[in-house]
Protein backbone atom coordinates (compact mmCIF):
# COMPACT_ATOMS: atom_id res chain seq x y z
CA UNK A 1 0.00 0.00 0.00
CA UNK A 2 3.02 2.36 0.48
CA UNK A 3 3.04 3.25 -3.46
CA UNK A 4 -0.54 3.63 -3.48
CA UNK A 5 -0.63 6.56 -0.34
CA UNK A 6 1.90 9.14 -2.80
CA UNK A 7 0.13 8.48 -5.81
CA UNK A 8 -1.87 11.77 -7.06
CA UNK A 9 -5.31 11.16 -8.01
CA UNK A 10 -6.33 11.20 -12.22
CA UNK A 11 -9.75 13.05 -12.56
CA UNK A 12 -11.76 10.46 -14.01
CA UNK A 13 -15.29 11.44 -15.60
CA UNK A 14 -17.95 8.73 -14.58
CA UNK A 15 -18.72 5.27 -16.31
CA UNK A 16 -22.18 5.59 -17.58
CA UNK A 17 -24.57 2.35 -17.21
CA UNK A 18 -25.12 1.26 -21.07
CA UNK A 19 -27.79 -1.10 -21.46
CA UNK A 20 -29.99 -2.39 -23.78
CA UNK A 21 -33.25 -1.71 -22.01
CA UNK A 22 -33.79 1.95 -21.72
CA UNK A 23 -34.79 3.96 -18.63
CA UNK A 24 -38.33 4.99 -18.30
CA UNK A 25 -37.28 7.62 -16.66
CA UNK A 26 -34.71 10.55 -17.72
CA UNK A 27 -31.37 11.21 -16.78
CA UNK A 28 -28.18 9.36 -16.52
CA UNK A 29 -27.14 6.66 -14.80
CA UNK A 30 -23.44 5.46 -13.73
CA UNK A 31 -21.96 2.52 -13.05
CA UNK A 32 -20.02 3.06 -9.30
CA UNK A 33 -16.55 2.06 -8.68
CA UNK A 34 -16.37 -0.96 -6.44
CA UNK A 35 -13.76 -2.95 -4.71
CA UNK A 36 -15.08 -6.86 -3.81
CA UNK A 37 -12.71 -8.42 -1.32
CA UNK A 38 -13.00 -12.41 -0.32
CA UNK A 39 -12.21 -13.68 2.98
CA UNK A 40 -13.32 -17.62 4.29
CA UNK A 41 -16.34 -16.25 5.79
CA UNK A 42 -17.75 -13.24 3.77
CA UNK A 43 -17.51 -11.73 0.78
CA UNK A 44 -17.18 -7.32 1.24
CA UNK A 45 -18.43 -4.74 -1.30
CA UNK A 46 -17.49 -1.28 -1.35
CA UNK A 47 -18.56 1.04 -3.56
CA UNK A 48 -18.35 4.46 -4.11
CA UNK A 49 -21.70 6.26 -4.45
CA UNK A 50 -21.51 9.90 -3.50
CA UNK A 51 -24.59 11.69 -2.67
CA UNK A 52 -26.63 8.66 -2.01
CA UNK A 53 -28.39 8.95 1.26
CA UNK A 54 -28.99 5.52 3.28
CA UNK A 55 -32.98 5.50 2.81
CA UNK A 56 -32.47 6.35 -1.40
CA UNK A 57 -30.24 3.40 -1.56
CA UNK A 58 -32.12 -0.25 -2.78
CA UNK A 59 -30.12 -3.30 -2.38
CA UNK A 60 -31.25 -6.43 -3.93
CA UNK A 61 -30.05 -10.08 -4.09
CA UNK A 62 -32.41 -12.16 -5.71
CA UNK A 63 -31.63 -15.60 -7.45
CA UNK A 64 -27.34 -15.10 -6.54
CA UNK A 65 -27.91 -11.49 -8.49
CA UNK A 66 -27.01 -8.61 -6.53
CA UNK A 67 -28.23 -5.39 -7.41
CA UNK A 68 -26.88 -1.58 -5.70
CA UNK A 69 -29.47 1.26 -7.16
CA UNK A 70 -29.16 4.64 -5.63
CA UNK A 71 -30.78 7.59 -6.51
CA UNK A 72 -29.17 11.10 -5.87
CA UNK A 73 -30.94 14.22 -5.20
CA UNK A 74 -29.31 17.26 -7.04
CA UNK A 75 -27.56 19.15 -4.47
CA UNK A 76 -28.23 22.47 -6.61
CA UNK A 77 -30.66 25.05 -5.14
CA UNK A 78 -33.32 26.21 -7.57
CA UNK A 79 -32.02 29.59 -8.48
CA UNK A 80 -28.38 28.72 -8.98
CA UNK A 81 -26.79 29.53 -12.11
CA UNK A 82 -23.70 27.18 -13.17
CA UNK A 83 -20.74 28.37 -13.72
CA UNK A 84 -18.99 25.98 -14.94
CA UNK A 85 -20.10 21.91 -15.02
CA UNK A 86 -17.17 18.95 -14.98
CA UNK A 87 -19.01 16.73 -13.40
CA UNK A 88 -22.60 15.03 -14.23
CA UNK A 89 -24.64 13.98 -11.61
CA UNK A 90 -27.36 10.74 -11.90
CA UNK A 91 -28.35 7.73 -10.03
CA UNK A 92 -26.23 4.61 -9.76
CA UNK A 93 -26.53 1.36 -10.57
CA UNK A 94 -24.79 -2.01 -10.88
CA UNK A 95 -25.41 -5.85 -10.82
CA UNK A 96 -23.22 -8.53 -9.64
CA UNK A 97 -23.67 -12.46 -10.37
CA UNK A 98 -22.52 -14.07 -7.12
CA UNK A 99 -20.76 -17.50 -7.32
CA UNK A 100 -21.10 -18.14 -3.74
CA UNK A 101 -24.27 -18.91 -1.43
CA UNK A 102 -24.82 -16.05 0.64
CA UNK A 103 -26.50 -16.32 3.91
CA UNK A 104 -29.41 -13.81 3.34
CA UNK A 105 -30.41 -12.94 6.97
CA UNK A 106 -26.77 -12.00 7.45
CA UNK A 107 -26.38 -9.27 4.81
CA UNK A 108 -25.16 -5.84 6.63
CA UNK A 109 -25.12 -2.66 4.70
CA UNK A 110 -23.68 0.72 6.10
CA UNK A 111 -23.54 3.65 4.02
CA UNK A 112 -21.09 5.98 5.32
CA UNK A 113 -19.79 9.29 3.24
CA UNK A 114 -21.09 8.55 0.10
CA UNK A 115 -19.01 4.97 0.32
CA UNK A 116 -21.40 1.65 0.85
CA UNK A 117 -19.78 -1.03 2.51
CA UNK A 118 -21.93 -4.50 2.02
CA UNK A 119 -20.91 -7.41 3.98
CA UNK A 120 -22.06 -11.01 2.41
CA UNK A 121 -21.63 -13.74 4.71
CA UNK A 122 -21.27 -17.04 3.01
CA UNK A 123 -23.38 -19.79 4.36
CA UNK A 124 -21.88 -22.83 6.70
CA UNK A 125 -21.57 -24.82 4.24
CA UNK A 126 -19.52 -22.67 1.55
CA UNK A 127 -16.71 -22.17 3.65
CA UNK A 128 -14.20 -23.98 2.96
CA UNK A 129 -12.75 -26.54 5.90
CA UNK A 130 -9.40 -27.55 6.39
CA UNK A 131 -8.89 -31.12 6.21
CA UNK A 132 -6.29 -32.84 7.92
CA UNK A 133 -4.64 -35.07 6.17
CA UNK A 134 -3.68 -37.76 8.44
CA UNK A 135 -0.37 -39.79 8.33
CA UNK A 136 -0.40 -43.69 7.72
CA UNK B 1 -18.40 44.52 -41.53
CA UNK B 2 -17.91 40.74 -39.77
CA UNK B 3 -15.37 42.49 -37.75
CA UNK B 4 -17.55 44.84 -36.49
CA UNK B 5 -20.17 42.48 -35.56
CA UNK B 6 -17.27 40.31 -33.54
CA UNK B 7 -16.00 43.41 -31.76
CA UNK B 8 -19.45 44.23 -30.89
CA UNK B 9 -19.44 40.77 -29.38
CA UNK B 10 -20.05 41.23 -25.19
CA UNK B 11 -17.61 39.39 -24.56
CA UNK B 12 -17.70 39.48 -21.00
CA UNK B 13 -21.46 37.49 -20.46
CA UNK B 14 -20.91 35.50 -23.94
CA UNK B 15 -17.62 34.18 -24.00
CA UNK B 16 -18.75 31.25 -26.35
CA UNK B 17 -22.15 31.30 -27.98
CA UNK B 18 -22.88 27.87 -26.49
CA UNK B 19 -22.79 28.60 -22.93
CA UNK B 20 -25.83 30.85 -22.79
CA UNK B 21 -27.43 27.12 -24.28
CA UNK B 22 -25.59 24.95 -22.13
CA UNK B 23 -26.75 27.80 -19.32
CA UNK B 24 -30.06 26.95 -20.25
CA UNK B 25 -29.52 23.43 -20.39
CA UNK B 26 -28.37 23.40 -17.35
CA UNK B 27 -31.38 25.54 -15.50
CA UNK B 28 -34.07 23.29 -17.85
CA UNK B 29 -32.42 19.75 -16.12
CA UNK B 30 -32.98 21.60 -12.52
CA UNK B 31 -36.42 22.04 -13.71
CA UNK B 32 -37.64 18.82 -15.31
CA UNK B 33 -35.39 16.01 -13.61
CA UNK B 34 -33.48 17.88 -11.01
CA UNK B 35 -30.28 16.23 -12.15
CA UNK B 36 -28.05 16.98 -15.30
CA UNK B 37 -27.25 15.70 -18.78
CA UNK B 38 -24.45 17.08 -20.39
CA UNK B 39 -25.45 18.74 -23.69
CA UNK B 40 -22.36 19.46 -25.44
CA UNK B 41 -20.07 17.42 -22.70
CA UNK B 42 -18.64 19.03 -19.31
CA UNK B 43 -15.05 20.43 -20.14
CA UNK B 44 -12.45 17.93 -19.03
CA UNK B 45 -10.38 20.13 -16.49
CA UNK B 46 -8.19 16.70 -16.25
CA UNK B 47 -7.72 17.37 -12.60
CA UNK B 48 -8.85 15.42 -9.74
CA UNK B 49 -11.58 16.40 -8.20
CA UNK B 50 -13.82 17.45 -10.87
CA UNK B 51 -15.79 20.52 -9.83
CA UNK B 52 -19.13 22.27 -10.60
CA UNK B 53 -19.62 26.07 -9.89
CA UNK B 54 -22.47 27.38 -9.65
CA UNK B 55 -23.56 30.68 -8.66
CA UNK B 56 -26.86 32.60 -7.43
CA UNK B 57 -26.87 36.79 -6.25
CA UNK B 58 -25.27 36.47 -3.40
CA UNK B 59 -22.61 33.34 -3.41
CA UNK B 60 -20.62 31.13 -5.75
CA UNK B 61 -21.19 27.44 -4.86
CA UNK B 62 -18.42 25.15 -5.40
CA UNK B 63 -19.19 20.98 -5.44
CA UNK B 64 -16.92 17.85 -5.94
CA UNK B 65 -17.57 14.56 -5.56
CA UNK B 66 -15.01 12.91 -2.80
CA UNK B 67 -16.74 9.42 -1.32
CA UNK B 68 -15.06 8.33 1.88
CA UNK B 69 -12.99 11.33 2.22
CA UNK B 70 -13.34 13.20 6.12
CA UNK B 71 -13.45 16.63 6.67
CA UNK B 72 -9.63 16.64 8.36
CA UNK B 73 -8.34 14.99 5.28
CA UNK B 74 -9.77 18.20 3.16
CA UNK B 75 -7.23 21.51 3.40
CA UNK B 76 -9.22 24.41 1.15
CA UNK B 77 -8.13 27.81 1.52
CA UNK B 78 -9.48 31.13 -0.39
CA UNK B 79 -7.82 34.04 -1.29
CA UNK B 80 -9.26 36.67 -3.20
CA UNK B 81 -11.02 34.97 -5.86
CA UNK B 82 -8.83 31.76 -5.83
CA UNK B 83 -9.91 28.84 -4.46
CA UNK B 84 -7.65 25.84 -3.55
CA UNK B 85 -7.99 22.51 -2.73
CA UNK B 86 -5.73 19.57 -1.39
CA UNK B 87 -6.09 16.57 0.71
CA UNK B 88 -5.50 12.92 0.76
CA UNK B 89 -8.00 10.25 -0.30
CA UNK B 90 -6.65 7.01 1.73
CA UNK B 91 -8.81 3.39 1.57
CA UNK B 92 -7.80 1.90 4.62
CA UNK B 93 -6.18 -1.62 4.51
CA UNK B 94 -8.20 -4.64 4.73
CA UNK B 95 -8.11 -7.78 6.04
CA UNK B 96 -4.43 -9.51 5.64
CA UNK B 97 -6.07 -13.09 4.28
CA UNK B 98 -8.70 -10.52 1.67
CA UNK B 99 -8.24 -11.85 -1.59
CA UNK B 100 -9.49 -9.21 -4.52
CA UNK B 101 -12.00 -9.73 -7.06
CA UNK B 102 -12.50 -6.10 -7.83
CA UNK B 103 -10.25 -2.91 -7.20
CA UNK B 104 -11.54 -0.02 -8.92
CA UNK B 105 -11.32 2.79 -6.36
CA UNK B 106 -8.55 4.53 -6.24
CA UNK B 107 -6.61 6.42 -3.50
CA UNK B 108 -4.41 9.20 -3.48
CA UNK B 109 -3.30 12.70 -3.56
CA UNK B 110 -4.97 15.58 -5.32
CA UNK B 111 -4.50 19.20 -5.22
CA UNK B 112 -6.33 21.82 -7.04
CA UNK B 113 -6.49 25.45 -8.04
CA UNK B 114 -9.81 27.33 -9.46
CA UNK B 115 -10.07 30.65 -10.14
CA UNK B 116 -13.81 32.41 -9.50
CA UNK B 117 -15.27 34.72 -11.96
CA UNK B 118 -14.81 37.68 -8.83
CA UNK B 119 -14.07 38.45 -5.55
CA UNK B 120 -14.91 36.58 -2.63
CA UNK B 121 -15.74 37.66 1.04
CA UNK B 122 -13.01 35.20 2.62
CA UNK B 123 -13.77 35.59 5.72
CA UNK B 124 -17.10 33.79 5.24
CA UNK B 125 -16.62 30.79 3.49
CA UNK B 126 -18.21 27.67 4.74
CA UNK B 127 -17.67 24.08 3.50
CA UNK B 128 -19.60 21.28 4.11
CA UNK B 129 -18.95 17.67 3.63
CA UNK B 130 -22.72 15.64 3.17
CA UNK B 131 -22.44 12.09 1.77
CA UNK B 132 -19.49 11.90 -0.14
CA UNK B 133 -19.76 15.75 -1.78
CA UNK B 134 -17.86 18.74 -0.78
CA UNK B 135 -19.89 22.00 -0.68
CA UNK B 136 -18.04 24.77 -0.84
CA UNK B 137 -20.31 27.99 -0.20
CA UNK B 138 -18.46 31.24 -1.00
CA UNK B 139 -20.10 34.74 -0.34
CA UNK B 140 -19.59 37.48 -3.39
CA UNK B 141 -17.71 40.32 -2.14
CA UNK B 142 -20.12 43.01 -1.52
CA UNK B 143 -18.36 44.73 -4.68
CA UNK B 144 -18.97 41.60 -7.01
CA UNK B 145 -22.89 41.55 -6.04
CA UNK B 146 -25.44 42.81 -8.38
CA UNK B 147 -26.71 46.03 -7.08
CA UNK B 148 -30.52 46.94 -7.20
CA UNK B 149 -30.93 50.33 -8.50
CA UNK B 150 -34.05 52.49 -8.08
CA UNK B 151 -35.26 55.23 -10.58
CA UNK B 152 -36.05 58.43 -8.95
CA UNK B 153 -38.78 60.03 -10.21
CA UNK B 154 -37.62 63.45 -11.89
Amino acid sequence: MADTESKALKAKEKAEVTTPAEQTRPGVVFTPAVDIFETDKEITLLADMPGVKADSLNLDLHENVLSLDGDVQSPEGGDERDVFREYRTGKYYRQFTLSQMIDQSKIEAAMKDGVLRLRLPKVEAATPRKIAVKAS
Amino acid sequence: MLLRRLSDWPASRWASPFEELERMQGQMDRLTGGLSRGFFGEPAAGVFPLMNVTEDNDNFYVRAELPGLKPDELNISVTGDTLSLSGERKIPAEDEKAQYHRREREAGKFSRIVTLPSQVDTGKVEARCKDGILTITLPKAETAKPKQITIKAS
